[in-house]
């Protein structure tokens, strides 16, 4: 039976793993490769990479980060962050990288989705979406680009939805209001994505406990959980998760 | 010497990195020269099945000749899929036609892509997987799955609701769905296996 993945993520700006809360009060966490190493040693099931600077300042990728990570971690990583051609993507699946991730350059041109995915085979095209709940429509999400500083008028579900369509291989749910807080996912996105599409989704933002994660997996529906600040300060190690999940009857890669 | 064959999709150099780490000698390549002195060829891929064949192109010939000759080789994920007659995926492709079956969409009513780790049942005469016990988790991520139909061919299945082929082998071609050089500690041990078969064949 397939598992469920725990995922730490690891968001890099200056070549720091740093991590903040609602998207800004970044703390420094250690090195991107050090760290992404001793994860893959500590059975985590997958690691992500997401360069936080990258769309604000319009900086190349992390090429060079993804070498180094490929040459000591031997479980897959996905890497994001300002990703905007096809071309960049095959930069970074040749360095290493498992998958690729992508949000602004998508919304702008959706069409990149469908022409990664004839390329590179849609598991390898992963959509990141940073959402936040709507003041205005209840049970309703927009979707931000720009590292999560520009929403725009695309509701979350029929974007992750036709996102799906054109190739997107898996969704990475990114709940700005819960990110950083420890307080929870937000559920009732994470359902509200994994019933409209029939592709592996990612949860992500505000995990804090380890029945956080449960609740992902069981009343999100979440494939995987994603998590950084409870994993970066070594509240929880990743034994200490995929037991908690499995003695709660959750197939795990242990 | 084992040659991962270069041609042009993404993730080659991964395996290179595995091999390299558990201190096996690999060599990247897509000169035809080396290919054919390799003791053994990797046949990676992160692509679609259309794309890895154009893109591998004229090796096609050379790595079939390399196979036929006896030396092992190794098919990892779309290189996996490449042994087989066709493929559906964005289209009909004809692959290498090393394994007779076909490459078909993974029956709907599951989330598709299958992707994460999954527990492979191990077949005890497939010395790929010799030292590993009876069952490991291995990392998958496809949409596409391979029917063997050729009756000499031993088969690794896993449990995705139906059974999928999780891992193949004909005499000296191997071929995983899998990605042995992202499943941790057990897919290090795959490579470690097929760098002693090849060794052995030497």
């Amino acid at each position: 039976m397939l598992t469920r993945r725990i995922i730490p993520c690891l968001d890099v700006k200056d070549n720091r793993v740093v991590k903040g809360v609602n998207f800004v009060n970044l703390r420094d966490a250690g090195d991107p490769v050090e760290l992404g190493a001793r994860y893959s040693d500590a059975g985590a099931d997958e690691l992500v990479f997401l360069d936080i600077t990258a769309t604000i300042r319009s900086r190349k990728t992390i090429v060079e980060l993804v070498e180094k990570v490929a040459a000591n971690v031997f479980i897959p990583f996905t890497v994001g962050g300002g990703i905007q051609s096809v071309e960049q993507m095959d930069e970074l699946l040749r360095s290493g990288a498992e998958k690729v991730s992508v949000n602004t350059a998508a919304v702008d041109n959706p069409e990149l989705l469908a022409e990664a995915a004839q390329k590179f085979g849609n598991q390898c095209v992963v959509l990141a979406i940073d959402a936040r709940r709507s003041k205005d429509r209840t049970g309703h999400w927009q979707v931000c680009v720009k590292a999560g500083t520009e929403p725009t008028d695309k509701d979350v579900v029929e974007w992750a939805a036709k996102a799906e369509k054109l190739g997107a291989g898996e969704i990475l749910l990114t709940s700005m209001d819960a990110d950083g807080t420890k307080a929870g996912y937000d559920n009732e996105l994470n359902k509200a994505v994994t019933d409209a599409v029939n592709i592996p989704v990612i949860a992500s933002g505000g995990a804090g406990t380890l029945e956080h994660l449960y609740d992902a997996i069981v009343d999100g529906g979440a494939d995987a959980v994603l998590m950084a600040s409870i994993t970066h300060f070594e509240n929880y190690t990743i034994t200490q998760m995929k037991e908690y999940l499995r003695d709660k009857g959750i197939p795990m890669n242990l | 010497m084992i040659v991962v064959i270069d041609y042009n999709v993404g993730n080659v150099r991964s395996v290179c990195n595995a091999f390299r780490h558990i201190g096996c000698e690999a060599t990247l390549s897509r000169d035809p020269k080396t290919i054919e002195q390799a003791t053994g060829l990797v046949l990676p891929g992160v692509a679609a099945f259309g794309f890895a064949v154009n893109a591998l192109g004229s090796l096609a010939g050379l790595v079939k000749e390399v196979a036929t000759d006896g030396r092992p080789l190794l098919g990892i994920c779309v290189g996996y899929q490449m042994l087989f007659e066709t493929s559906s995926e964005y289209g009909r492709h004809k692959g290498l036609g090393l394994i007779g079956g076909d490459v078909v969409p993974i029956p709907q009513g599951r989330v598709i892509p299958h992707m994460g780790w999954n527990l492979v049942d191990l077949p005890e005469d497939m010395d790929l997987f010799a030292g590993l016990g009876n069952q490991k988790h291995f990392y998958f991520a496809h949409s596409f799955c391979a029917e063997p139909k050729d009756e000499r061919t031993k088969i690794a299945y896993t449990d995705y609701g139906v059974e999928l082929v999780a891992s193949v082998q004909k005499a000296n071609i191997y071929g995983t769905q899998f990605h042995p050089e992202k499943s941790g500690k057990a897919g290090l041990k795959v490579l470690q296996n097929f760098y002693n078969i090849c060794k052995q064949n030497n």
